[in-house]
């Protein structure tokens, strides 16, 4: 683990994968959206609206893995103070925070056709509103401290706390009757997707996780160089 | 797509509006870091004191 | 202890007792979390006559029709084991038929549903148009809907 720990290693091996990374999250986004949107059949029940699901499911599933993330960095960075897990954190909320409103607005664009209503309080959509509004709080925690180190740690505590959230999110179709229904592909049964239908999601789901990555490593590079703007100042403060 | 373009459509939209601003976001904020960075070492700022480093780490954005 | 050792500790209990207030908290707000009731689940609540409730349910077969008026609908709906009578004044959404799930939004007045909203549930089963079809031929089927 602390091979990685070496921020200017992992950067450097990161930043050598990168244009390879983005490569594929082209190549793979072209595709699914090629599957999505033209080589895919309707929905026997919801006719062509099934098309955002292509977008609107792999966008909810990246507002929970980022989320999920987050609190696995957070962990890192309490206990063993892993140099990089801080700056992984600050670098994937605003990512986290922009899949999470793909996947609210996409969902209200679907669910007015298909449900009705653009939106209902019911308890799935209720509890990833309020994720949405803890990638914004840990964004705006994390930069309220004249001491950037005060404020890496209450971030960090509050990606803890905000976890509880995650499996509220997954398992609130289950637990509670709501308006959204419940997992299509993870269930105990084998997805209930026809094939034709689960190739362009799992496409899209594998472009949005590449793209994930590309854009994190760019601004985990952007992080850094930030603390070490930051650190040369305070040197020639001090002169 | 049915009659629900006006749905679909925009659902792609917005999607491709929030994917591509992360993204110009984030190389524009890496640049304006380095350039930050790059201008500070021109200056000639002693970098001791600082936490260790890689050497050669002179600003280079991928 | 090592520090390391109590961090982890430390974070663990907190995790620990955060998760288990939350699932208290949850357990006693249960009937606010419950977006609808199920005709059954009507019956054994005792919910008073006056309050705005959601019920939820199958369109029932056959059960769709227009009172006189002409902009009225009404249908039953059913869990398969209860099922209340509903009167809707309004646009249905595109997914409402017979067999499809619905929620509706009202208050019962002398024993109908008096829905002011009407909602379409879908389930979670995705498939093109032939191979539902080919599933109900071969009498595979397992989905809602019937048309």
């Amino acid at each position: 683990m602390h091979r990685f720990a070496n921020p200017a290693r992992f950067m450097r091996i990161a930043e050598r994968l990168l244009p390879w990374v983005s490569g594929a999250t082209g190549l793979t986004l072209i595709a699914g959206l090629y599957f999505g949107l033209f080589a895919s059949p309707a929905d026997y029940q919801q006719g062509e609206t099934v098309r955002i699901m292509y977008v609107h499911v792999p966008a909810a599933w990246m507002a929970l893995f980022i989320y999920t993330t987050m609190a696995v960095a957070s962990v890192s960075y309490i206990v063993w103070k892993h140099p990089l897990a801080d700056v992984a954190a600050q670098a994937a909320a605003p990512i986290g925070a922009g899949f999470t409103a793909m996947a609210l607005i996409t969902g209200s664009l679907w669910g007015q056709p298909m449900w009705g209503t653009w939106w209902v309080w019911d308890a799935r959509l209720t509890s990833v509103l309020i994720l949405f509004f803890l990638y914004l709080g840990y964004m705006a925690l994390v930069n309220a401290f004249d001491d950037p180190e005060r404020g890496s740690r209450a971030g960090a505590i509050l990606a803890l706390v905000g976890f509880i959230n995650v499996p509220i999110i997954k398992f609130s179709v289950d637990w509670w009757n709501t308006l959204h229904q419940p997992a299509s592909v993870v269930k105990m049964d084998g997805p209930a997707i026809d094939n034709s239908m689960l190739i362009p999601l799992l496409l899209m789901a594998l472009g949005f996780k590449l793209y994930f990555l590309v854009v994190l490593v760019i601004r985990m590079r952007g992080e850094l160089t930030a603390r070490r703007v930051r650190a040369l100042r305070l040197v020639e403060a001090d002169v | 797509m049915g009659g629900y373009g006006a749905f679909i459509w925009p659902a792609y939209g917005i999607v491709a509006i929030v994917m591509a601003g992360l993204l110009v976001a984030a190389v524009r904020g890496t640049r304006a870091r380095a350039r930050d960075l790059a201008a500070l070492e021109a200056t000639g700022v002693s970098r001791r004191g600082n936490p260790p480093q890689s050497k050669g780490s002179d600003g280079d954005d991928a | 202890m090592t520090p390391k050792r109590r961090r982890l500790t430390i974070v663990f209990l907190g995790l620990l007792m955060l998760g288990s207030a939350t699932a208290l908290v949850l357990t006693a707000f249960e009937d606010n979390l419950v977006f609808f009731y199920s005709p059954t689940e009507l019956e054994t609540k005792n919910i008073g006559p006056d309050r705005r409730i959601r019920i939820g349910g199958l369109v029932e077969e056959e059960s769709v029709g227009k009172q006189a008026d002409g902009v009225t609908n009404t249908f039953r709906v059913t869990d398969l084991t209860k099922s209340v009578p509903v009167a809707f004044k309004g646009a249905l959404p595109d997914l409402f038929r017979e067999g499809q799930g619905i929620i509706a939004e009202g208050r019962f007045v002398k024993g109908v549903f008096q829905a002011s909203e009407v909602l379409a549930k879908h389930d979670e089963t995705y498939m093109p148009r032939e191979v539902a079809d080919a599933l109900k031929k071969s009498g595979q089927w397992k989905g809602q809907g019937t048309e």
